[in-house]
Order: structure tokens, then C-alpha cells, then sequence
């Protein structure tokens, strides 16, 4: 893998990496969309997000890096062991999974341990890329040319938190709960509703037209080029603070209020678009929480929902062709309907 | 400096440092000036591989998976590199690029940004190192062209028509110049007012991809070491600017007022609004002062020196074509023209398993293929040199197939013409989106034909973008007579296409039947009916699903006529509703 450029180095796009970040402390949030023009740092983004994360534990020798402290959600073998004492961990950083187009279900889903079978003639499970993304991320880059069939079975698998394999004569079941991270340009194909659907949040990115901002961005990636080395550690700082502030709003993030108010707030800003199923607002209280943790603030208030309101519930609207408005100002608008002022 | 010239120094700073610059679209159809032009960037390039990369070539080939034979030799599996790992560090040509699909595209700029090859296929995972750059050869006509993202990708966008060789001869380029230029390369600075400059000349030219501005950055870097400058000239921005931007360019800036008119007043537009809504950039404030296009000893500002070298390269009367590069970078893919049947069984849902070799796209379904060979087992072994090993024959070779749904491509042939608009155009539009509600829905392509004035154009070729077929629509302006005749030729040209590519084409003509405009594109009435109907029953013999919407302000015969002569359903606009057409459209799909 070659050397990430900088998170905090990117240039404007305060949508998206406000999302990503909120998905790092939370991501229970389910998730982040990019959508947008060629060449505005969308996968530069998810793929710096990896340095962002910090280490979780994993329980030693476990294929499906189970989490020792939860013991509901282990694996069979964890399982086992969990039986016989505590099980044995380690800290280990937080898996960031590419799922290359070209990808085959059997790797994907995981699938008979080829090597096994032919050399031995034994019949054993290989994990696939779902297992190594489990308590991490899964990106998809061009997720819209995604062939159909992966498709039918992220959108499964993301909703259920469990990868079922049927296959080559294997029958077996492991965790495989991932936060999706998806980019793409919406020129090239769009996404079924299902699976944009999986995605908690939703960012538009648009190539900035200010040329301030245009030539910032040829500068720092002209730098980033020319001395990654210089340029990573020149950022550094920035890169380990936000960092920080992930792990502080972590450990804010089951503190904050979530008042009655706010959850009706969030319940009619929903009726009035329309949206279907309680996903949308259970979205947006979760995203409302981790940016009142993120902000430093103990009580969710009406700007947080606000703030997070276009990328939680732009996906989730009802296709409406004869409304050419596109699905922001239909948000915006209907923010400016239900909280005049 | 000549475009012959042009071609052989941007072999030459290509050259310099492949991989930094991307690539080279290179359009041009086979021939002598393609051929001088590869032999040579070969010649500068002795040391470096050239891969040819098939339009062909299957995935697992391009980005590597199993080695079936030797697997079953050695007995273990045994992984096979891909093309794109082999040519590490080489060139790819990228034979017949603009036929590459959208799906192969994103592989190859995934290689390109992350210079590896990610492979998870048929039991293998690796992830190997992938430097590499780019040739597309690309020999598209008229509008087909280069997938835009391979495009945005590649720093020079090189069109050698009306070339017969490149011209090397003003050059002093050769294998030690180019050693020379890469050691000073690392050194090479640039300041802040070149790369403004750049970003400014990019945003005049109505470039909005950043990496155009990037691309021409590293050209001009590429090009102060090849002079052997250890900063930036502003000559070399201005070289980077015509050869990186200047093909780029949406808009074409306004010339300095002193400037030596150079460039012809833009052609006469045609008469009616272009149909795409190009959003204007804002114009570069036009210079006060005198200005001469020489870059060196100029008093211009280092911006407007660097605009003026790319807005001196855009040939003159290039306004259309400028327009046509707005529209195009909506358009990754130009419809197939001469069609290759898309090769089956890749992708789509599994349906079923077959005893059959692996190759042409299908996959090895391996538990069938052992369980094929299991019963052999003890028989094989007594002869086989390795009694050990799993033996496995050929013939135990079972392949999954897939089968993938035949798409249907719903074509609206839109009657744009002035009665058509008085009447109800707007009416139509709004039909037209109901409907494509529902071939979204469906998963279906649609397109966009629209016939006004004096003849028909694509609007929008097949596409499953809903945001690219309304802006379409949206953009769709009414006026002028109705060349109804061609619009029906093209909904058949376009319907054929489809075909060849498996899909399944249906046309839905919105029209008020009323032809004043011949094939000729004149006028008169009596030709212009005979010459529709006689289209229609072309359309007929095509054998494609027809829908006629009659958008006249009452039932008209004519239009009852011509739908029967292309037996078609006829459907007239105030009883048909949205929901009813959108029924009429899915059954007609469905009983052909």
C-alpha cells in the first residue's frame, strides 16, 4: 500500500471529513457515502482514514479479530474458549479493508481453503475479506460499478452483522460487523436504493471553484509528492490531535443527552420528508450524539441536528423526478420549514 | 510550433518521467503517424517494457488470480500475476481505449493512483506493485472517446489528425538528455506564482478537474529539467499550459484586446442555443497592457502570459468542438458503434454449473470439479508418477455460468420542433420523466434523442444515470421545424446499436406527427411526410418496440398513420397519463 496522504491535510471538504470523522466515533452511525466529482481526494480521504483510528483489542489467534470484552458477539471458536477462561488479547489497529472491483465472491465471502483441499484433500474455511473487515471498515471505491451480485450480498451482510456461508460444501457462520465506506462518481451509474440504504450518512463532494482553494490543493499534493516523508510529519500534529479528539468524544459519546426535544425534532424533520422506516432518525440521533461528543457538548441540541441533517437524510429521500431540486435543497428546504428562524 | 512538433516533445517529456505524467491519450487511427510517434517514445525508452493490453483481455488476466495448471503440477495453489503486476514499471498501450468499459477503467485508474494491483479472485489474494503508465490508443470517431476517468488521468491528450509523422527534427532529445533531465528532475522547484498561474489558466479554460492543473504542474517541472533549469520558467509554464490544458479546454478565453488576432472571431453559432447548459466560467479579466505572445521578455502578468500560450494552442474555430468537450466529459462512453457482442458469462447472477474448461470469462467452480475427479482417485493413482497428489483430468473441470439480465434501453426520440413546443413540449418532458422514474426503477438504460431545426442528435447516449437524462431533458430547448425523418432513422440507428451490445431497445416517439423538415434538411412539407412514413416503416422492419406519443393539442390522423405505419402502440397525450404510459412502455418491453 503506498504511503496515505494526510487527513487533515485535505483541503476544504468539511462535509466529508466531518462524516468520516464522526463515523470513526461512532460507527454504530452505520457508515459513509462520498459521491461526487473525479479528483477531490474522496478515496484520498477513506484511505487516510486508517491512521485516524485508534487500536482496539482482539482476541489472540482469532481469524475474525473478536472483541474479548464482548461476549455476545464472538465467533464459535471464541466461543469455545471463552468456556474454558479468559480469553488471551491484544491491541491490534482497527482493520481498514479495500474490496477491489474485479473481486470474487469467494473471496469476498470467504471459501474453501484451496491449499487444504488440493495438497491434504481436506476440507477447511479460508476467510475471506468480510472476516478481515469485521469491527473495521470495508471501502469500495467506484462502489456504483460494483458487480450486482456483490452487491445483493453487501447489502445483506451489512444488515444483519453476520456472514452466512453455503458454499463449496461449507456451512459456516462468523461476525461481520463492518462500517461500509463507499465513493463514487454519480455520472458513471447510480446505486440501488438498498444499498445506499446500508450507508448511514451521504456526502456530496463538489471540485471547488474558488481558486484559492484550487491552488491549494495542486500545492499540497505537489508537496505531498515530492517529500511524503516531510510532508506526513509536517502534519503529524494535526493528524494526532483529531486523533485525540476521536478518543475523547469516544469516551464522551455514552454521556451525552439525547432530551425528548431533540428527538422530536429529529421525528418531524423525518415526517416532513418523508423518509421511509425509523433508520433515518435513529441516523440522525446517533450522528447528533457523536457531534455533540465530538463538539465537546453534553446535551444534543437543534444545530447539531441541523449541521448533520443533509448528509444523514439526502439518500433517504423518495426519488421524485418531477422535483429537479436536488436531494440537499430538498433537505435544506424542509429545515427551513419545520425550524423557522 | 507545429502540432507535428507538438507530438514528438510531448513524446519527449512523457519520456522523462512516464509514471508522473499518467499518460498519453493518443488519438489517432492506426497509421504511420501513430507508428512514428510510439517507435519513438520506444527509442527514448530502451530500457522500459511495453506491454500491449487487449481490449480483450479478461480480469483475471489484467489483474491476475490462479495458475490452473500449474496448481494442479505443483499440487498447491499456485497464484499467476497479472498484466497490469508484469508491467511494473513499464508502459501499458491500451489498444482500441475508447471501447474500454467503465468497469476495466476504474481498475486501471486504481493502478494508476495507487501504483499497485489488488487481486481477490479465485482463491487469491495479493496486493503487488503496479507503477505504471499509459499509452491509450485511442481511434475513436467523432464523439467516442476515452472513458473520462482514464482521461483525467493522463497528462497529455495528444490528437495527431492531419499528421502524416511526428517532427523531431527541432529537437535535441535523446537517451542522455533524458537521463540528464531525470537526475535534475527531484531538484527542479517551482514557485508560487507558476502554480497559480496554472490553477488561474485551468479555471479560464473552463477546467474544472483538479488534476488537470496538477498533471500541468509536474509537465512544467518535467520540462524546466529537460531545459536544464533547476526551477520553474515561466516558458515552461506556458508549454505545460498548451500541451496539458489547452486540450482540455470548455471555454475558450477572450483574446487580449492587442493581442495579434491570431485567432478568427468564433464561428458563427448555430442558430439556435447550444443544447447543453454549459455553465459559463467567469472570463479572465482581459489584460490592460499591450501583450506579444512571446513568453520570454513579455511585460504581461506570469498568469496572462501562460493563459495566452494555452489559448494560443486551441486551434481557431474550435468553439463547437469546445462545447462538444463540455458535453462529452458527461458522457464516459460514447454508445458502441460498430458493436461487439458483450462477452457473457462474467458477470450476473450464478445460473447453474456446467462441465466445461475454464477460459472466456468463466469461472472454475472447484468443489464440482473435485467432486468430478474424487471417484477417479484410486484408478488414477495407480499410473499417475505422484500417487499422493489429488489427480485431476481436464475433463473434471466444471465452470459456473451466469447469466445476466438482457437490459433494456428505453430511447425517447423527443419531437422538439416549434408546433411540437407550442403545443406541449413541456407536457412531453414531463411524460418523459415519469418514465424515467421508472426505468430507474427497472434498472434500465435510457437515451435521449431530440430532432428540431434540421436534424436529429443524441442528447444523451444509453445511460443508467437518472441525473444525466434529466439535465438532458432539462436542457432540451424547443424551436424550429421537425425533421421527423431523421429523428426516426436515428431512434433506429441508436436502437441497433443496443442490439448488437444484447440489449433489448425500445423506442418511444413523442411527436405531433407533423414532418415539414426533409432528411435534406429543407423544407417542405409534402417530401418531408412521405420521407417519415417512409421511416416509419423502416422502423417497422426493424422490429423494434414502438410507442407513439401524440403531442398534439387534439388527436391527429397523421400521427394515428404514421403509428400504424411503424406499428406502433399510438398513444395520444391527454389520455395518456404517466402511470398508463409507463405501463404501456414496461408491457411492450415485455411481449417482444
Amino acid at each position: 500500500m503506498a504511503i496515505a496522504f494526510p487527513f487533515s491535510a485535505i483541503v476544504g471538504q468539511d462535509e466529508m471529513k466531518r462524516c468520516i470523522t464522526l463515523a470513526a466515533v461512532d460507527p454504530a452511525i452505520g457508515g459513509v457515502l462520498v459521491f461526487g466529482d473525479r479528483g477531490t481526494g474522496k478515496s484520498t480521504a477513506v484511505r487516510a482514514l486508517a491512521a485516524l483510528l485508534p487500536r482496539m483489542q482482539v482476541v489472540d489467534g482469532c481469524r475474525y479479530g473478536c472483541d474479548p470484552a464482548s461476549a455476545t458477539r464472538l465467533c464459535s471458536e471464541c466461543q469455545e474458549r471463552a468456556k474454558t477462561g479468559p480469553l488471551p488479547h491484544h491491541a491490534a489497529p482497527v482493520p481498514v479493508v479495500d474490496l477491489p472491483l474485479g473481486a470474487s465472491e469467494d473471496r469476498v465471502v470467504g471459501a474453501l481453503d484451496l491449499e487444504r483441499a488440493l495438497s491434504r484433500g481436506e476440507k477447511a474455511f479460508e476467510p475471506g475479506l468480510l472476516a478481515r473487515a469485521n469491527r473495521g471498515f470495508l471501502y469500495v471505491d467506484e462502489v456504483n460499478l460494483l458487480e450486482d451480485h456483490l452487491v445483493d450480498l453487501l447489502i445483506d451482510v451489512a444488515a444483519s452483522g453476520e456472514n452466512v456461508v453455503e458454499r463449496d460444501g461449507l456451512s459456516v457462520r462468523h461476525p461481520a460487523r463492518f462500517v461500509l465506506v463507499g465513493s463514487g462518481n454519480p455520472e458513471e451509474g447510480e446505486l440501488r436504493p438498498q444499498l445506499l440504504d446500508r450507508f448511514g450518512l451521504s456526502v456530496e463532494v463538489k471540485t471547488p471553484t474558488d481558486l484559492p482553494l484550487r491552488i491549494d490543493v495542486v500545492r499540497r499534493r505537489d508537496a505531498f509528492e515530492r517529500d511524503p516523508e516531510a510532508f506526513i510529519a509536517a502534519w503529524d500534529g494535526a493528524d494526532s490531535a483529531l486523533r485525540e479528539s476521536i478518543l475523547a468524544a469516544r469516551a464522551r459519546l455514552s454521556s451525552v443527552e439525547v432530551p425528548d426535544a431533540a428527538l422530536e425534532q429529529a421525528a418531524k424533520l423525518c415526517i416532513a420528508l418523508g423518509t421511509d422506516g425509523l433508520r433515518a432518525e435513529l441516523t440522525l440521533m446517533r450522528t447528533a450524539r457523536a457531534l455533540a461528543a465530538f463538539a465537546g457538548d453534553a446535551v444534543v441540541t437543534l444545530a447539531h441536528l441541523k449541521t448533520i441533517a443533509p448528509p444523514a437524510l439526502r439518500h433517504r429521500l423518495r426519488r421524485n423526478p418531477l422535483d429537479d431540486s436536488g436531494s440537499s435543497t430538498r433537505v435544506a428546504r424542509a429545515l427551513d420549514e419545520v425550524f423557522p428562524g | 510550433m507545429s502540432a507535428a512538433e507538438d507530438a514528438a516533445l510531448t513524446a519527449l517529456l512523457f519520456a522523462v518521467d512516464p509514471q508522473a505524467c499518467g499518460g498519453v491519450c493518443l488519438r489517432a487511427g492506426a497509421g504511420p503517424a501513430r507508428d512514428s510517434f510510439l517507435s519513438f517514445v520506444r527509442d527514448l525508452l530502451p530500457e522500459t517494457k511495453f506491454r500491449r493490453v487487449p481490449l480483450s483481455i479478461s480480469e483475471g488476466r489484467l489483474l491476475g488470480g490462479l495458475d490452473l495448471a500449474a496448481t494442479l503440477r505443483a499440487g498447491r495453489p499456485v497464484a499467476e500475476r497479472g498484466l497490469l503486476a508484469e508491467a511494473d514499471g513499464g508502459v501499458l498501450l491500451l489498444a482500441m481505449a475508447e471501447r474500454i468499459q467503465p468497469a476495466t477503467a476504474a481498475r486501471l485508474t486504481n493502478v494508476l493512483d495507487t501504483g499497485t494491483v489488488t487481486t481477490a479472485r479465485d482463491g487469491v489474494a495479493m496486493t503487488q506493485p503496479a507503477h505504471v503508465a499509459m499509452i491509450a490508443l485511442d481511434e475513436g470517431i467523432e464523439d467516442e472517446r476515452v472513458a473520462e476517468p482514464l482521461r483525467d488521468r493522463m497528462a497529455f491528450l495528444l490528437d495527431l489528425d492531419g499528421i502524416s509523422a511526428i517532427d523531431t527534427d527541432a529537437l535535441e532529445g535523446d537517451v542522455d538528455t533524458l537521463a540528464a533531465a531525470r537526475r535534475l528532475l527531484p531538484h527542479v522547484t517551482s514557485s508560487d506564482e507558476v502554480l497559480t498561474a496554472l490553477c488561474s489558466t485551468a479555471m479560464a479554460l473552463g477546467i474544472p478537474a483538479l488534476r488537470a492543473s496538477q498533471m500541468a504542474l509536474r509537465v512544467a517541472r518535467i520540462a524546466a529539467a529537460l531545459a536544464g533549469r533547476d526551477a520553474v520558467a515561466l516558458q515552461d509554464a506556458a508549454l505545460a499550459a498548451r500541451l496539458v490544458l489547452s486540450p482540455r479546454a470548455t471555454v475558450l478565453p477572450p483574446a487580449p484586446p492587442d493581442a495579434p488576432q491570431d485567432v478568427p472571431p468564433e464561428p458563427e453559432p448555430d442558430a439556435e442555443p447550444p443544447p447543453d447548459e454549459l455553465p459559463p466560467e467567469p472570463p479572465p479579466e482581459a489584460p490592460s497592457d499591450g501583450a506579444d505572445n512571446d513568453a520570454e521578455g513579455s511585460d504581461l502578468p506570469e498568469g496572462e502570459v501562460v493563459l495566452e500560450a494555452a489559448r494560443a494552442a486551441i486551434p481557431a474555430g474550435l468553439l463547437a468542438q469546445l462545447r462538444a468537450n463540455e458535453a462529452n466529459r458527461l458522457q464516459p462512453r460514447a454508445a458502441g458503434k460498430a458493436g461487439a457482442p458483450k462477452p457473457a458469462g462474467q458477470r450476473g447472477r450464478p445460473a447453474g454449473i456446467r462441465r466445461e474448461a475454464p477460459g472466456k470469462g468463466n469461472r472454475l467452480n472447484l468443489v464440482e470439479t473435485l467432486r468430478a475427479a474424487a471417484p477417479w482417485q484410486r484408478l488414477r493413482q495407480q499410473t499417475a508418477s505422484d500417487p499422493s497428489r489429488l489427480q485431476i483430468r481436464p475433463d473434471d473441470f466444471h465452470v459456473t455460468r451466469f447469466k445476466q439480465r438482457a437490459e433494456t434501453t428505453t430511447i425517447f426520440a423527443v419531437d422538439a420542433s416549434g408546433s411540437a413546443a407550442a403545443n406541449r413540449l413541456a407536457e412531453a418532458k414531463g411524460a418523459v420523466e415519469l418514465l424515467l422514474a421508472d426505468c430507474y426503477i427497472r434498472r434500465d438504460q435510457v437515451s435521449v434523442i431530440a430532432f428540431r431545426g434540421r436534424a436529429a442528435e443524441i442528447l444523451l447516449p444509453p445511460t443508467r444515470s437518472l441525473v444525466r437524462a434529466k439535465r438532458s431533458l432539462a436542457g432540451l430547448p424547443g424551436g424550429g421545424g421537425t425533421p421527423l425523418a431523421a429523428g426516426i432513422d436515428a431512434a433506429i440507428a441508436l436502437a441497433e446499436s443496443v442490439r448488437r451490445r444484447g440489449g433489448t431497445p425500445v423506442v418511444v416517439l413523442l411527436t405531433d406527427g407533423r414532418a415539414n423538415v426533409t432528411a435534406a434538411g429543407t423544407g417542405g412539407r409534402a417530401k418531408a411526410e412521405a420521407e417519415a412514413m417512409e421511416a416509419a416503416t423502416r422502423l417497422r422492419l426493424s422490429a423494434v418496440t414502438t410507442l407513439l406519443v401524440d403531442t398534439s393539442p387534439r388527436p391527429a390522423p397523421v400521427a394515428r398513420t404514421l403509428a400504424a405505419a411503424m406499428s406502433a402502440h399510438y398513444l395520444p397525450l391527454p389520455y395518456a397519463d404517466p402511470a398508463m404510459l409507463s405501463r404501456v412502455a414496461q408491457d411492450a418491453a415485455r411481449t417482444r
